[in-house]
Parts: structure tokens; C-alpha cells; sequence
């Protein structure tokens, strides 16, 4: 009697037999030229569930190089490549058709991307599909059921335990290193996406701020504007600072409302959500809602000319000045 | 061409309020607590209430999922100009194992039972932070979305939505009916007046519970834990730009 029960938990232990049959599918994001490095961190999570990892690239161009790039990373099994000019402008409407044939035909127990717009308008559509509950901009995985993420815009951390068979999951990319190339060799293979289908949207256009700076989700270096600055014009003399640091410039959610910069820069709970090895927070008071953007920045450094500004309970060195005096001082002397 | 609107809101807590977790380190502490509705939702339902002004929408219809304190967003909705109310009852203790896969599906079956042309809602709610809801019902009714809309416009026979988008903004063309979700800039919402106050306590509240939907709300998650983030050290003030560049190059940085 004892030995079948010894043999009954060796069957039944779910640890094993989920690793056995776990395979993750992540998801791509590009511009039909590049890679975008948050797909990066969300293999980094996919390793970290175990199994079996793949990845789609669907898109309406030069989608062989983007899947070539992806396949320099080592640790992933084949990377599905859909490219068709139904997916211009990447419309989660002609996109969840794609996952959700995929899934059916690899029955992958994880679909993970890298937290984005474009990641938070798609993977939510194939969710509703397959009857579960997507997870959103994870910082932990515990194992292949257990996530951590947080709420109240960071201000309590959740770990929570998923029912569904199939994990559909958005990954923040501060949590989780970029995974870097290896010598990879992974097996590029077309996939015969659906393409059909009435057309209930249409992609029109897009204007993306375009700059030389670094990008400001994965900057080491971010010059944050905020309320104080008054205007769109004042924003130059962060631009001059940025330039002699090589940092991206960012921006409180008062300063994008008043129109002083466009809403990419926006850093906070709804915005983009950062950690840096260096923030500087300018003339931005520190309300929950930015903090939620980048409390997690290694060092945090703040100049505003109100000593109770909240951003001063977060900051690491806090400079209660005028703004319009201390920020040009800096420049010059860094 | 009048459209009728279904508009979504979440009673939350208000986000101004420092939130604290419970001492059985399984939710945050909401007796006693300020609540109000969603900001996004505050949004939505004013960008709802703007198309009925401008005749584009001839009725407004807003609904709530949760206990019987939702009844107050409602009414603060039917306030700022909504017609008519839905409350979805839910008990207090299912709210934090409540989520967007259960409200899209209540909010799907809603907008099929009252022949809705557009479902509106907040992008996200700010206690959950999910972002899916609005996907997860268009999906569901087989609708294009207008997610993150931060402008929506009449065009031709359906509407054009410019949408905040990582590097930028983005626009499309979306058929009727549709689902959209209302960004930060989308509007600004209006103070709901007193006597607009007064006379939404005329206006009708019907009560449904999700099994009369045919939705089934059995949970999908289990909280194992909710816990404080990492504390911050405080930090140390800095007397001038000198004492701070000393400081910074102290710590590795040098341009």
C-alpha cells in the first residue's frame, strides 16, 4: 500500500507534467524594420516559466529579418513568421485571428509579449477568445501558474495564482533583463496566418515623434520635465542637459495635458513605466500617479522650488531651488 | 444615424487616497475608505454625455458591476447626463477575484440586450491597472476597438479614432458598432451640477444580477498574496548644484 501511494504522487505531482508539456509562444513587436527590444525581456520571462519557448512575428514587411534577429537568442525552438499586407498598421482586429490559429494548431500553454500599447490592445482580444483571463505587466514569475504584478499604481504588489489552461501574459520589461544574443540558431518557419475576413477597421496613420535621442523606456539616463516648466519652450534647456548626459527626456502627465510636450514623453501609472539608473525630476511635484512611473529608478534626483513637493520622499538627493537657475548651473558644470 | 451608448463604470478608491494593505496581506484596506468613480471612466461617461449634446448619441445607458455602493457611481453618471442606469450586483468580497474577462462578458450580453451602437469605457480602472476590458468585449461581440482614444469623430458611417500609442499617436478608421476606450486626454470631465444631482434621483436604476446575463463571475485567479512594494530610503537634501554634481560622481556618474 505504501509503495502505490508513492507512485500515485509521482504521477500526480503537477510541477512535472506542466513542465513536460509547457511551450510558450511570444509574441513580437516590431515596425516592419526592427525588432523592438521589449519582445527582449519577455523571452527573458518565458525562460524563466521553463518549457518549451517560441516566437510569432506577424507583420507586413521584412518580417524575415525581424524573425532573424529574434533567432540570435539562444533557448528558443522555432519563430513562426506571418507576413502579409493585411497587418499593415498591426490591427489587433487582423492579428487575433493569427494567434488564436496558432494556438489551435500548437496548443502552447503560455502566450507571453513584452508590455506595450500594442501588446495590451492584442493579447486581451485572443484572451476573450480562449476564455481566460489575461495578466497583465507581470515584474515576477513564480512558476508556471504564479505571477506577480502590481496594483494601485505600484503601491501593493499582488502574486496571484492562475486557473486557466492557458496563460496569456504581458511582461514589463524593467522587471526583466533583455535577453542578449547567444549564437542562437532557432528554426524560422512561414506560418499560413488567416488573412480573410471582413474588414471592421482600418489603419489610417501615425504620428510618432521622432528623436536621436535614446529611447526613454530603456535609457540610463532620463531628464524629466513636469508642472514648473511652465511651457513647451523651457523644455530646450532639459533638451541641452539630455545632450550632455546621452539621456532621453520624459515628462509628467501636467506637463503633456498643458501641451508642452507630446504624450510619448509621458512617465507614470498610465504612461510609460521606467527604471533607470538615473532619474532627475524637474519642477514635477511627485503625485502617486508619476511615482508609479519610476520609483524603481536606481537614483532619483529632484529639483523643485517646493521643499513639501512629495517627489522630495522619493528622491535620493533633493535640490529645493529655482529650477530656471539650478538646471542651466548643472548643464555647465557636469 | 443616432447612436445609443453604453458606457461602463467602476466604483474605486478615490486616487488620491494613500492605500493600505490589510493586515492579512490578501487586499488593500476599503472600509472607511474614500471611493469615486474611475477617473478613465469619468471620461468616458462625459464623452458619452457630449455625443448626446451634439446629436450623435440619442441615449446613454451606463452600468456598474459591484456591491450596492456602485449605485452612487451610477447615480454620479446618470448626474453628469446619462439616462439611464444598470447595476450589476456583485458582492463586496467577490470584487478583488473580479475581473475584465467576467465585466466583458456582462458588458457583451448588455450591449446585445440593448442594441447598443457603441460601448464606452475607461481605459484602464486605477485599482487593478488590467487595460483589457474594452478588448476583451469587443473581442467577444466580434466589434473593432478604438482603445486609448485620446479624440473619437463621426466619419461616414463610422467613426475615426486618434489613439496614445508608445511613440506617438495613431489613427484609424472604425466601423459601427464598436467598442472604444477613453484615454487621459480624451476630455475633461464636468462637475456634476446640483440640480442635475437632483434630478438623476429620478432617473431609473435597474438592478441584474450576472447569472440573469447567463455570465458566470467564478473566479480565474486565487490571491495568494498583496503586499507593500519595496520601501524607498529617504534620501538627503542637497544645498547646491556643487554639493549634488559631488554626490552624483560619488556614485558612479560622470558625463
Amino acid at each position: 500500500m505504501f509503495s502505490l501511494t508513492n507512485r500515485i504522487r509521482q504521477i500526480s505531482s503537477p510541477a512535472s507534467q506542466l513542465y513536460r508539456c509547457q511551450s510558450t509562444l511570444v509574441v513580437a513587436e516590431h515596425n516592419n524594420e526592427k525588432l523592438n527590444p521589449v519582445t527582449l525581456h519577455a523571452i527573458t520571462a518565458a525562460k524563466q516559466l521553463g518549457g518549451d519557448i517560441n516566437c510569432m512575428v506577424v507583420g507586413s514587411q521584412n518580417c524575415a529579418n525581424v524573425a532573424k534577429e529574434i533567432a540570435e537568442v539562444g533557448g528558443i525552438s522555432k519563430i513562426l513568421v506571418a507576413e502579409n499586407a493585411v497587418f499593415e498598421g498591426f490591427l489587433p482586429e487582423k492579428l487575433a485571428p493569427v494567434l488564436l490559429a496558432s494556438q489551435d494548431q500548437f496548443k502552447f500553454t503560455h502566450i507571453l509579449a513584452g508590455a506595450s500599447a500594442f501588446s495590451r490592445s492584442l493579447l486581451p482580444r485572443v484572451a476573450a477568445k480562449l476564455d481566460v483571463s489575461p495578466i497583465s505587466d507581470i515584474i515576477g514569475v513564480k512558476d508556471a501558474d504564479t505571477f506577480v504584478r502590481t496594483i494601485y499604481a505600484g503601491n501593493a504588489i499582488m502574486t496571484l495564482k492562475s486557473k486557466d489552461p492557458v496563460k496569456i501574459v504581458t511582461v514589463r520589461s524593467t522587471a526583466f533583463e533583455a535577453a542578449g544574443s547567444s549564437g542562437g540558431a532557432a528554426a524560422i518557419e512561414d506560418f499560413a496566418a488567416p488573412t480573410e475576413g471582413p474588414s471592421v477597421s482600418q489603419y489610417v496613420g501615425q504620428e510618432l515623434s521622432k528623436s536621436d535621442r535614446p529611447d526613454l523606456s530603456s535609457a540610463k539616463v532620463v531628464v524629466s520635465g513636469g508642472r514648473g516648466m511652465k511651457n513647451g519652450d523651457n523644455f530646450k534647456m532639459l533638451y541641452d542637459l539630455a545632450d550632455k548626459l546621452g539621456a532621453a527626456v520624459g515628462a509628467s502627465r501636467a506637463a503633456v495635458d498643458a501641451g508642452m510636450v507630446p504624450n510619448d514623453m509621458q512617465i507614470g501609472q498610465t504612461g510609460k513605466i521606467i527604471a533607470p539608473e538615473l532619474y532627475i525630476a524637474v519642477g514635477i511635484s511627485g503625485a502617486i500617479q508619476h511615482l508609479a512611473g519610476m520609483k524603481d529608478s536606481k537614483v532619483i534626483v529632484a529639483v523643485n522650488k517646493d521643499a513639501e513637493a512629495p517627489i522630495f520622499q522619493v528622491a535620493d538627493y533633493g535640490l529645493v531651488a529655482d529650477l530656471f537657475k539650478a538646471v542651466p548651473e548643472i548643464t555647465e558644470k557636469i | 444615424m443616432a447612436l445609443k451608448v453604453l458606457v461602463g463604470c467602476k466604483r474605486v478608491i478615490d486616487y488620491a487616497v494613500k492605500i493600505r494593505v490589510r493586515p492579512d496581506k490578501l487586499g488593500v484596506v476599503t472600509d472607511g475608505v474614500k471611493h469615486s468613480m474611475n477617473p478613465f471612466d469619468e471620461i468616458a461617461v462625459e464623452e458619452a454625455v457630449r455625443m448626446k449634446e451634439k446629436k450623435i448619441a440619442k441615449e446613454v445607458v451606463v452600468v456598474s458591476c459591484g456591491p450596492a455602493q456602485s449605485q452612487e457611481t451610477i447615480r454620479t453618471a446618470l448626474a453628469m447626463g446619462a439616462d439611464r442606469g444598470v447595476h450589476i450586483e456583485i458582492p463586496a468580497d467577490q470584487m478583488t477575484v473580479l475581473q475584465p474577462i467576467h465585466v466583458s462578458k456582462i458588458l457583451a450580453k448588455l450591449a446585445e440586450k440593448e442594441a447598443a451602437d457603441v460601448v464606452m469605457l475607461g481605459k484602464l480602472a486605477i485599482d487593478d491597472d488590467s487595460n483589457q476590458t474594452a478588448q476583451m468585449t469587443a473581442s467577444l461581440l466580434d466589434w473593432p476597438q478604438g482603445v486609448f482614444a485620446s479624440k473619437v469623430e463621426q466619419k461616414d458611417s463610422g467613426l475615426e479614432v486618434v489613439r496614445e500609442v508608445d511613440g506617438g499617436l495613431e489613427t484609424i478608421k472604425i466601423n459601427l458598432p464598436a467598442v472604444l476606450s477613453a484615454d487621459l486626454r480624451l476630455n475633461e470631465p464636468r462637475y456634476a451640477t446640483l440640480p442635475n444631482i437632483m434630478k438623476a434621483k429620478k432617473k431609473k436604476i435597474e438592478k441584474i444580477k450576472p447569472e440573469d446575463l447567463g455570465v458566470d463571475v467564478a473566479p480565474r485567479i486565487e490571491v495568494v498574496s498583496v503586499e507593500d512594494p519595496p520601501v524607498r530610503e529617504a534620501g538627503q537634501s542637497v544645498g547646491d548644484v556643487d554639493e549634488l554634481l559631488g554626490k552624483l560622481k560619488d556614485k558612479g556618474f560622470s558625463s
